[in-house]
Parts: structure tokens; C-alpha cells; sequence
């Protein structure tokens, strides 16, 4: 050690690991030795926490004093699907107020999944001079109080971004207090809200803002309000544009269609609420140059789509509706050539009977046409063995690969088999899948085939799928790389759970509901493994009140240096040393 | 298997049917059980049966004697006064009961106590070592799960006519966002120059809160398309809310329980369910047709009866003058 240290000053390696951003290349510096971990934590300026309860604010105030960004997740994955009830947790307060302390020169909080109060954003507002970008994602718990705090203090503000949470929508007047000498606005995704916002202070704000390059309006903005706007910014980059929808006016038309020529920089759209066809054509003019396109919530069909997507020739993502039929992916799959990413919604969940005629042929034929795909998300009706086996063999470059038959245990339609050998094709051909959900009929036979080939695989999302414990033991035992894996409605039980307990302090984290996981075996796991937070959510009452033998209906686990947090409601209990004896 | 007695809070007995049986409907222990039960209903009605007693709780709500969607501003006579303390026409009793927590209030006479023998498999996907399809649980009365999106709603809202899907939906199937979830679903039909449908487009979840409850709970209002679905949902997810059981965790429930708690109990104080509608007013729920509920439904309250006078009044007046 006194040899490193005489070799290269402090500063020089300080210099050194400035260009290293990469948490798990820091994590490895921070490991060489402990001169380079003490250098290293004092520069270390970004830190992400994917579990915030993975760790405690102290704890990581105490090992990085000098941090300028901080990533936090709260709630678990499935939360999006209302699985997780109200009141679990996931509240960023005590982060803010322990920062607000130890990190002045805070810039940047992304969040995703947690409670932020209004409270909370006060605080941010008032305690980091030097506040620039606030990202919350699929956040709940503020209001438009809370984001008027925010605009009327952070003078350095550059990125206000909402997207997708639930905000207690007031007013829109809250815009209206970013101040008229603020002009360092980047970035501002507003799509989540309801409520009408000024649309003067609204214009007023984006033309005094030059670096501004991503807005992404609400639908309360009408159409004809946007040719004004896109006026005052021809820079932007990334657009999300209100409501899509307009009485078919030669002039709001001619405006607009102008509005979209003069923004030469324009490379992503989003937005299209309740799309009219006949404005359609005013974003023509850009389309050849557009890498982003989002048209998940424009209700345009197949014959609109289609020509739309075909002059997308350098289109890199597509989110669209599944009124985009086979037809449509087709001339995607033709045109669009350089396409990485691709996105699929059901128009119509709930319908029994498919309502467009979107198939496994559509996702064929992307795969088929598109060198470069390897994110999918596809809903639809029907699937076969063969199709997925065709795509795995198409796009062995595939990494993120999420299905979903909307008919929970759906066969292969044509020969009623399980779609095993589909999923199978689909681990063996793409090595280095990351992401993995899968829908259908599926028996322990899948799981085999994951254990035995998935060996990149980090997130793995499973429902109504398995025969017997075989199968999560399989993916236990099997995917070395795995970090996260949601489970619901299958028939796992205490056994693999038990057997592979150790894995499970390699992982992030393990959500398992409805399945067959006994009160006792979670008891048995929390006193075993002392750095794994064991929670059993039960709306039927204290686990304690039934058999042990009787399964839990929701289970959540996570590796944690923390200990048990204690802010959990009533619905859930930890199964640590303690508690385990308390209840039973 | 044998069936485990249990005691409740405040002494009362009862049957806690293992988990393994769905089918069996479970009387109380006692007639005293039944006397005492407490539930959320509306004149002239009864809590629909809940044979598979997914439900700790019992809300009824309905309007009217049918018991199902309300009917126009007839604000009924009370022909069940036993369930209402305010003297107003309509009140809600909760009723508790199952699991752990088997207190219960002064009750509706007739409406038997249906005790929750599995209440995780009530409405939801019964766990794949049963193998057993969603819609077939063998009861004759289906529980409605909670949360649940049903086609016939959502479209039935948007004025899109399709047939209804008379199938039980599984909760988080699939496996769609909230967010885009309630876009989709407002989206108004084209010829549709309602701007405040447009504009207030935004959640269709509904907070709710329960006096007493420590945290508040969301309703998603478009998935169900009557009182009565709306009361099994409220009851399942406030069932956990019973004395003690929540709160500070560690501390076994019966440790919980407060003096004056006990004496509300004993006293058969009940709830009620209340909304707040788009004025800022509390209404009482269940005086005015589903759909006029849902369209002006800002957030729901269950309170306690004795606060809740004064409400019923002003909300018969207000149907009044709406019609």
C-alpha cells in the first residue's frame, strides 16, 4: 500500500476515477485496496439504489459525503399492476431530509415507484442551491402544491420530468410560478397530468428557454395550441404533443404542418391522444428523420399507421397500438431498417375476441425484416412454438423479450401444446437475453430450458406458468445472473425456495404472489439468511392467525444491509430472528 | 381437517375454516354473532351472500329494494331500520368479520355472516396446483374480485355498446400500467363535445379513506358498474382495518386495541360511506344513479355514522334538484 500511495497522488488517481462512471466499475476500483476505496468514495459523484430499502440514508451518506446524483427505486415491479396495495412503502422523505443535511450541493433525484409527498418536494426546493434535474417516475403521493415549490425556487432547474406518475392534480397553475427570469429549462415532461395549464405561461416559458430540446405536453394542450409552441422552439428535439384532435381546419392545419417543417432537430414524438387521421400528415415532413415514435395512445388504424410508419425509415423505437395489425408490421419490418426497439399494446385488454387482426405473424415479420431489434414487447391473442422458435433463430441479438397472450395458460393454437419448446428456442438462440417475461401455457419443462441456457438472464417475470417446485428450482439453481424475478399464480412452494436460499442474497430481489409459499418457510427464511428482508403482505390478517402450513398470499424478499425497515402498514410483516419468535 | 375456534377480540367465538375449503358457506358460532354484525347497507337490503366470503368486511350498498343499480333520485323508505342509527334514509354498517377479527356490529337481520374460508382465492386466479380456471370457482355466486376491469364497464362508460365479457378478470391481468389503463379508457367518442370528459380525463382511481385507517386505500370506479360491486370491493380492502390489526407492527393485534375502540364496538356505532362530489360537498353514496355517482365521485370516505349527520338532508336535496 505505501507503495501505491508514493507511486501516484491522491490527486492523480482522484483524476484518474473521474472518468470511470460506471457503478460497477467504481464498485470494482473501490475494492483494489483501501487507499483506492477511501479515494474513490470521496469522488464518487452518482450513486443508484435499486432497492431503496436495500440501504439506509445514513449508511450511504456515511461512505459517499461528496454525491451529486442519486437513483432510487421503491416499490417492486408488479406495483405497476396494482398488486402491491396502497401503503406498502417506497417513501423518498427520509432520503430528502437526510440529504438535505449531507449533500448541499445536490443536482439531480430520479426516482421511480416511491412516495414522494409534497413535503418532500419543499424540501428538495429549499435545500439544494444548485438543483437541476428532478425525474420521477411512476411516482403517487404529491401534488401540483409540490411542483409550484419546485418552479418558484430551483433557479437552475433544467429538467422536470413526470413521467407516468399519479400526481394530485390541483390546478395547472403551478407552471405558472417558474419565475420570468428562469430560462435554464432542458427537459419537461408534463404528460402525466390532467389539469389545464396556462397556455400563455406555458408559450411564455418555452420561448424564453433557447436550450430547451424535450417538452412533453399533456392532452389538456389542444391542437391548435401547438403550432405556437413548436413556433417558439424550433430547437426541440423531443416532443410530446397534447391532444391529437381537431376539426380538420385548412388553416390550424397549414400552421401546424409548418410548425413541424421549421423544427429541424425533431428526432422523437409522443403524445397523439385521440389522433384524427387528417392531422396526420402535418408531421410528414419529419418523419424520414425520426428515431422515436410513440403512438401507444393514438387510436388510428391499421391503413394510417401503415403509412405512417413507412416513411419512418431511420425509425429506431416504435410504441404503438395493436391497430397497427400484421399489415402494419410488416411494411415496419420493410422500411424501417435500423429499428432497435419495438412496442405492442392491446387496444382492448378485456375483450374476449380479439378486435384487431394483430397475430404472431406481425412480430414474424419484424423480426425478420429488422437486423437490429432486441426489445420487444408484444401483447396479443395467439402464439405458436414455431413462431418463437422463428424469431429466436431471426434475432439471436434479442436482450429484452417480454409476451404477453392475454389469455392467461393459452396453448400453442395450432397444436395445443404448451409454448415450452418456443420459450426454449428463445434462451438457447439469444445468449445474451437480459429480460425475459413470458405468457402461455408453460410447464417445468420451460424452466429447464431457462435454467440450462438463460445464463445472461437478469430479470425474469413468470405467471401462470409451472407444474411444482422443479420449476423455480430450475431457475434458481440455473441462471447465474440473475437479479430480479416476479412470480404470480404459479404452484411454487416452500421447497426450491429453501433449497436455493442462498441465491437469493445474490439477487436484488424476489416478488412471489398467489403461489404456494407457506408461513413457516418464510419464517425459516427470515431467521436464516440475516441479510435478507423476508415480508410477508397478508390483507387477511397477522400470518400468526393461520396454520404455518397455510401459504401467504403475497411475498416480497430482498437482500439488505439495513435490516428491517420500519415503516411497513399493517398488511406487512417482516420475517427476521425477532418477529419470527413474536409471532409465532 | 378440523376446523380451529377461534376468539375474537371481545370474547365472541367463531369457526375459522381452513384454508384448503372454498366452498363451504360457515354460520356463526352464535346467533349472538349474527345479531351483533354490523353491515354497510342500504334500506330495504341485504349485503349480497358471499358464499366463498371473500370479504371480512361487509359493505352493502344499493339503493333500492332491487338491491342492484339505483334507480333514479327515489331516495326508498327505510323498511330496515335496525341498520341505520342517523334517522336518515340511508346509512352504511360495516361489518367485520373473519379472520382473527370477528367482532361485528349490529346487523341487518337476515344477512347471514359469511366467514372468508380463503379470501386470497376469492376472485382471483386460484393458485396453479389447484389448476382451476378463473371463472370457475364452483360457487354460485362469484365474488367479484377486487379492482377488476371489466370490458362491460369500461366500454359501457365510453358508450361503445360491446357485449359485456361476463368473465371473472384476474387482478394486474393482464399486466397493463394504471396510467394507460385509465387513458385508454376515457378516451371519448369523436362526436363526443363533452370538453370536461376530455380535459378531465386524467384517474379514474378514487381515493378512499376510512376513519380510523391509517393509510388510505384507491378504488378504481369504472370497474365496477354498480353499488353493490363498489361495496364488495371497499369491504374486501378495509377488511384488514379491524381493531388493532394494523398499526405498529411486531405488536400482536389484541395489544392494539383501544378502550374507546372497544366501547365504538360495543356500542354498534357504524359507518358510513360518503363522497365527495365535484362541487366539494359529502354526499351520502347511493342516492343518485350509478353513473351520475361515477361521474361526479371525487373521493370517498367511510365515517362514522354519528358524523355523518346532517349529510343525508342536504344530499336528498341536491338529487332534487338534479333531476
Amino acid at each position: 500500500m505505501l507503495r501505491m500511495a508514493s507511486s501516484f497522488p491522491e490527486e492523480v488517481l482522484e483524476h484518474v476515477f473521474s472518468f470511470i462512471y460506471d457503478d460497477k466499475d467504481r464498485n470494482a476500483i473501490s475494492m483494489v485496496c483501501k487507499s483506492w476505496y477511501e479515494i474513490e468514495r470521496w469522488c464518487r459523484r452518482r450513486i443508484f439504489v435499486g432497492n431503496c430499502y436495500a440501504v439506509s440514508p445514513p449508511m450511504v451518506i456515511r461512505r459517499f459525503p461528496e454525491v451529486r446524483s442519486v437513483e432510487l427505486k421503491g416499490k417492486p415491479h408488479f406495483a405497476d399492476f396494482n398488486l402491491v396495495p396502497e401503503g406498502w412503502g417506497g417513501y423518498v422523505y427520509p432520503w430528502i431530509a437526510a440529504m438535505a443535511t449531507a449533500y448541499p450541493w445536490l443536482e439531480e433525484i430520479r426516482l421511480k415507484r416511491m412516495v414522494v409527498t409534497d413535503e418532500a418536494l419543499e424540501l428538495i426546493a429549499k435545500s439544494f442551491k444548485n438543483f437541476k434535474v428532478l425525474v420521477l417516475s411512476s411516482c403517487e403521493g404529491f401534488s401540483t402544491d409540490g411542483l409550484a415549490a419546485i418552479a418558484a425556487n430551483c433557479r437552475n432547474l433544467k429538467e422536470l420530468d413526470l413521467r407516468e406518475s399519479e400526481v394530485d392534480d390541483l390546478s395547472g397553475h403551478w407552471l405558472s410560478h417558474f419565475p420570468d427570469s428562469y430560462t435554464s429549462l432542458v427537459s419537461l415532461n408534463i404528460s402525466c397530468l390532467g389539469s389545464e395549464v396556462s397556455f400563455s405561461a406555458l408559450e411564455r416559458l418555452v420561448g424564453r428557454c433557447p436550450n430547451l430540446r424535450t417538452l412533453r405536453l399533456n392532452r389538456a394542450v389542444p391542437l391548435d395550441r401547438l403550432a405556437n409552441i413548436l413556433c417558439r422552439a424550433p430547437q426541440l428535439v423531443e416532443l410530446g404533443t397534447g391532444t391529437y384532435s381537431a376539426e380538420l381546419q385548412p388553416d390550424v392545419f397549414s400552421s401546424l404542418a409548418g410548425a413541424f417543417s421549421g423544427c429541424k432537430e425533431l428526432r422523437s414524438l409522443s403524445g397523439f391522444w385521440d389522433a384524427v387521421p387528417g392531422y396526420l400528415p402535418a408531421i410528414y415532413p419529419i418523419c424520414p428523420s425520426l428515431t422515436s415514435l410513440n403512438l401507444s395512445y393514438a387510436t388510428i388504424q391499421s391503413t394510417d399507421l401503415t403509412k405512417l410508419v413507412s416513411q419512418c425509415q431511420s425509425l429506431q423505437r416504435l410504441w404503438v397500438l395493436d391497430y397497427i395489425e400484421d399489415i402494419g408490421l410488416e411494411a415496419l419490418a420493410a422500411f424501417c431498417k435500423d429499428l432497435r426497439e419495438l412496442r405492442v399494446f392491446p387496444s382492448e385488454p378485456f375483450a374476449q375476441e380479439p378486435n384487431v387482426s394483430l397475430t404472431e405473424q406481425g412480430l414474424v415479420s419484424v423480426s425478420e425484416g429488422c437486423p437490429k431489434l432486441h426489445s420487444v414487447l408484444y401483447f396479443c391473442r395467439q402464439m405458436t412454438n414455431d413462431a418463437l422458435a422463428t424469431i429466436a433463430r431471426n434475432r439471436p441479438n434479442m436482450t429484452r423479450f417480454r409476451l404477453c397472450i392475454i389469455e392467461p395458460r393459452a396453448p400453442d393454437y395450432i397444436t395445443l401444446q404448451p409454448l415450452d419448446d418456443g420459450f426454449g428456442a428463445i434462451v438457447e438462440h439469444c445468449k445474451d437475453l437480459q429480460r425475459l417475461s413470458m405468457a402461455g401455457l408453460l410447464t417445468d419443462r420451460v424452466f429447464e430450458h431457462i435454467g440450462n441456457h438463460a445464463k445472461k438472464l437478469e430479470m425474469l417475470s413468470v405467471a401462470f406458468a409451472g407444474d411444482s417446485d422443479l420449476g423455480l428450482h430450475h431457475v434458481l439453481s440455473g441462471c447465474e445472473n440473475l437479479r430480479k424475478l416476479e412470480i404470480r399464480d404459479c404452484p411454487f412452494g416452500d421447497k426450491a425456495l429453501l433449497v436455493n436460499a442462498a441465491k437469493l442474497e445474490t439477487m436484488r430481489s424476489l416478488w412471489m404472489s398467489s403461489c404456494s409459499v407457506s408461513f413457516g418457510a418464510c419464517k425459516l427464511l427470515g431467521q436464516k439468511i440475516p441479510r435478507l428482508n423476508v415480508e410477508v403482505m397478508d390483507e387477511r390478517g397477522p400470518p400468526g392467525s393461520r396454520p404455518e402450513s397455510c401459504p401467504v398470499e403475497k411475498l416480497y424478499i430482498y437482500r439488505t444491509v439495513a435490516g428491517p425497515r420500519f415503516d411497513m402498514p399493517g398488511f406487512v410483516w417482516t420475517m427476521d430472528e425477532d418477529s419470527a419468535l413474536r409471532l409465532s | 381437517m378440523s376446523m380451529r375456534l377461534e376468539h375474537d377480540y371481545i370474547g365472541l367465538s367463531s369457526e375459522v375454516p381452513p384454508m384448503e375449503s372454498s366452498d363451504k358457506k360457515f354460520s356463526a358460532g352464535g346467533l349472538h354473532l349474527k345479531a351483533t354484525e354490523l353491515r354497510l347497507g342500504l334500506p330495504g337490503s341485504e349485503s349480497p351472500e358471499r358464499e366463498n366470503g371473500n370479504s371480512q368486511l361487509n359493505i352493502g350498498v344499493h339503493c333500492n329494494n332491487s338491491g342492484s343499480s339505483s334507480s333514479s333520485s327515489s331516495c326508498c323508505n327505510n323498511n330496515n331500520n335496525k341498520s341505520f342509527v342517523l334517522g336518515a334514509k340511508r346509512g352504511f354498517s360495516v361489518a367485520i368479520h373473519g379472520g382473527s377479527a370477528n367482532w361485528v356490529f349490529s346487523g341487518s337481520p337476515g344477512s347471514e355472516p359469511a366467514f372468508s374460508p380463503r379470501a386470497a382465492n376469492a376472485g382471483k386466479v386460484i393458485t396453479g396446483s389447484d389448476s382451476v380456471p378463473v371463472s370457475k370457482d364452483g360457487l354460485p355466486q362469484s365474488p367479484k374480485p377486487i379492482a377488476q376491469e371489466k370490458k362491460n364497464q369500461i366500454l359501457g362508460v365510453n358508450g361503445h355498446g360491446v357485449a359485456a365479457a361476463s368473465k371473472a378478470q384476474v387482478v394486474g391481468w393482464p399486466p397493463i400500467r394504471s396510467f394507460r389503463k385509465n387513458t385508454m379508457a376515457s378516451h371519448t367518442p369523436k362526436n363526443d363535445d363533452d370538453a370536461e370528459a376530455k380535459l378531465g380525463s386524467g384517474f379514474l382511481y378514487i381515493k378512499v379513506s376510512m376513519d380510523g385507517a391509517p393509510y388510505l386505500r384507491k378504488v378504481d370506479l369504472k370497474t365496477h358498474g354498480s353499488y353493490t360491486e363498489l361495496s364488495s370491493a371497499l369491504e374486501k380492502m378495509f377488511s384488514c382495518f379491524t381493531i388493532g390489526q394494523c398499526g405498529s407492527h411486531g405488536v400482536p393485534s389484541r395489544d392494539g386495541l383501544s378502550e374507546s375502540r372497544l366501547i365504538d364496538l360495543l356500542h354498534g356505532s357504524e359507518y358510513v360511506l360518503t363522497y365527495e362530489d365535484k362541487d366539494g360537498d359529502w354526499m351520502l353514496v347511493g342516492d343518485v344513479p350509478w353513473k351520475m355517482f361515477t361521474d361526479s365521485c371525487r373521493r370517498l370516505r367511510i365515517m362514522k355514522s354519528s358524523e355523518a349527520i346532517g349529510l343525508a338532508p342536504r344530499a336528498m336535496e341536491k338529487c332534487k334538484s338534479r333531476n
